[in-house]
């Protein structure tokens, strides 16, 4: 990339992801990668989910041009992953899943370093720099050594790293492993601006349920290596069943009788908490029609919830296990990628 | 957010950045550089003042050991341009930098130009300490003024030598502690070496083979030459061609290695 100029937020057919019938075997190891089929639209951002060890760091690897796929095919903004590798890596913006920082440098320094490696004129660097610095909420601390830096503080110096030079495409390797919840949410925020505002394509790999909900279009739930599903989070919710409804009879209540008025909304279930449960027939519309037949029948409760699919009970329906715990160091049978600790 | 517009010559602009990156963070760890100049100084005292009978073997080439002894901290200090270099490759290699710069259009030969400058940048520093601290200390230098560009060209391109050396073993072997692992091994190059007494001096046989086959010997005969004899072409040919020899074989090998390291397609 010489002399051209590119706008950052014209959305283009090319600025997706496109990956069909992906392999990586390691030299020593299992197919950590096996047969891995995707597509992601242009400004989506797409949620890859799934425990530690199931493929998702290795996925990002290839589609980021670190990592050579052992079979199948990746595009990644219109370019082949195996053969355009230089053409991608221009499209393309990349925070792994540690933030690789050098400690003796300044936030503000680490911007220039980046934004001259990819050959930005330098008269442009310190605008875009402290436009991004400001951004992600870090202009007070641009001139101080990133060692000093928090987790949240480099994990933000990680996403306008990756800014720097207008990608269409952004991956983001588990970016909010090990923040606290008000940077997790300060990251999410940041990155829904970026798909909604500016039209960036976003990967995300990650491993917390809640992030993949809360930001994802669209989500592809991976395990052993393999797509075991795919959809958005409400269809794939859907999918696996309606909600249900417990509830815990007040101290003077006949549990029979509340038993009875919930079995109208549904099929009954067992309760694990000394109440009564339902599944709903309808889905979560009905809940405010259950409270209302309960009170209107003078049945006090003591508790009431409602337990709506999670992406849990997705990757237990489709994998048989529970997401949370379910993984293990992503296996390597060759010399390892130096930035992951696993996927 | 504005377009964004690009350099040309990516090369000299990725290299130039690195470069800034290289000094910038060697210039903040005070303990890459202070040892570098500390213990070759230390060591230079001990041997002058332990060693300065010598001066008494008859064909000794100077009644100053201090100045024969002078050039040894030169050498000592480029071998800890090994370690410097190899040691920050390494690092960035072991703690994912290095996957950082993968990830953007840089070239391995503007990576490998830049990380020497941080080397070279020490080598200034250590050349005119020792030459002041040697001078101060009572040292002559035959080869006057017009000697000291000479002295410190030399000194860079040992320093070089040294560094692309650190470089290839730091991409090789990935790990800092594999670099720092070389330090004892050029310390054995260098006492094999006519650091202590000239060649023609050494009584033992096997030490004086040894010495006569390590290129360590030139690059020192190199260096004290301008401070005990002035100017001794032959000596500052041999010098230069050893240590410039030793920089191309080296960097060769590192761009070999960093071809390996960069894995991306």
């Amino acid at each position: 990339m010489t002399d051209s100029t590119k706008l950052n937020g014209n959305r283009r057919d090319t600025d997706g992801i496109e990956v069909i019938d992906l392999v990586h075997v390691y030299k020593k190891g299992p197919k950590a990668v096996d047969g891995v089929s995707l597509r992601v639209g242009p400004g989506e951002i797409y949620g890859f989910l799934g425990p530690n060890g199931a493929g998702k760091s290795t996925t990002v690897h290839i589609l980021t041009t670190l990592l050579p796929p052992t079979d199948g095919t990746a595009r990644v903004a219109g370019y082949d992953v195996r053969t355009e590798g230089r053409a991608v890596r221009d499209e393309i913006g990349v925070a792994l899943q540690e933030a690789a920082l050098d400690p003796f440098l300044t936030g503000r320094e680490h911007m220039r370093l980046q934004g001259g490696l990819h050959g930005l004129v330098p008269d442009q660097i310190k605008p875009r720099a402290d436009a991004l610095l400001e951004r992600v909420g870090l202009s007070d601390a641009a001139d101080r050594r990133v060692g000093g830096y928090s987790g949240g503080m480099k994990r933000r110096l990680d996403l306008a790293l990756a800014l720097v030079h207008g990608p269409r495409i952004l991956f983001l390797d588990e970016p909010t492993t090990g923040l606290d919840i008000q940077s997790r949410t300060a990251l999410w925020e940041e990155v829904e601006g970026l798909a909604d505002d500016e039209g960036v394509t976003v990967f995300l790999t990650t491993q917390y349920l809640e992030e993949a909900d809360a930001l994802a279009d669209r989500v592809g739930i991976i395990d052993q290596g393999k797509l075991v599903a795919e959809g958005t989070p409400a269809a794939l919710k859907a999918e696996i069943g309606r909600p249900t409804v417990e509830a815990r009879p007040a101290e003077d209540v006949p549990l029979e009788r509340l038993e009875a008025a919930l079995a109208r909304f549904g099929e009954p279930l067992p309760s694990d908490h000394g109440g009564a449960a339902v599944r709903l027939a309808e889905g979560t519309g009905e809940l405010a029609e259950v409270v209302r037949a309960l009170d209107s029948e003078g049945i006090e409760f003591a508790d009431l919830q409602l337990h709506a699919p999670s992406l849990n009970d997705v990757f237990l329906a489709k994998t048989g296990r529970s997401l949370e715990g379910a993984g293990e160091e992503e296996p390597t049978g060759e010399e390892p990628i130096p930035e992951p600790a696993a996927a | 957010m504005e377009a964004v517009a690009y350099a040309d010559s990516p090369f000299r602009t990725q290299a130039r950045y690195l470069a800034w990156r290289s000094v910038v963070r060697t210039a903040r760890q005070p303990i890459m550089i202070v040892p570098t100049l500390v213990f070759p100084l230390f060591l230079l005292a001990i041997n002058a003042s332990g060693l300065s009978a010598a001066t008494e073997i008859p064909g000794f080439p100077t009644d100053s050991y201090l100045t024969f002894a002078l050039a040894f901290p030169f050498i000592q200090g480029s071998i800890f341009a090994t370690n410097t270099a190899g040691t920050n490759l390494a690092e960035d290699i072991q703690n994912g930098f290095f996957n950082r710069l993968q990830l953007t259009p840089m070239r391995g030969s503007s990576l490998l130009a830049g990380q020497l400058a941080g080397v070279l940048m020490v080598a200034i520093v250590q050349a005119i300490t020792y030459l002041l601290v040697g001078l101060a200390a009572g040292a002559h230098f035959e080869a006057g003024i017009w000697g000291v560009p000479v002295l410190f060209a030399l000194s860079f391109a040992i320093s070089a030598g040294f560094g692309a050396f650190g470089l290839f073993v730091g991409l090789r072997s990935g790990s800092g502690e594999a670099v720092q692992g070389l330090f004892p091994l050029m310390f054995v190059l260098l006492f094999l070496s006519s650091a202590s007494l000239p060649r023609d001096l050494i009584q033992q046989d096997w030490f004086q083979t040894a010495a006569t086959i390590n290129p360590v010997s030139y690059v020192i005969e190199a260096v004290r030459s301008l401070f005990v004899t002035g100017w001794d072409g032959e000596a500052l040919a041999l010098g230069f061609i050893v240590a410039s020899s030793f920089f191309v074989v080296s960097m060769i090998a590192a761009s070999f290695a960093m071809r390996e390291r960069l894995e991306r397609t």
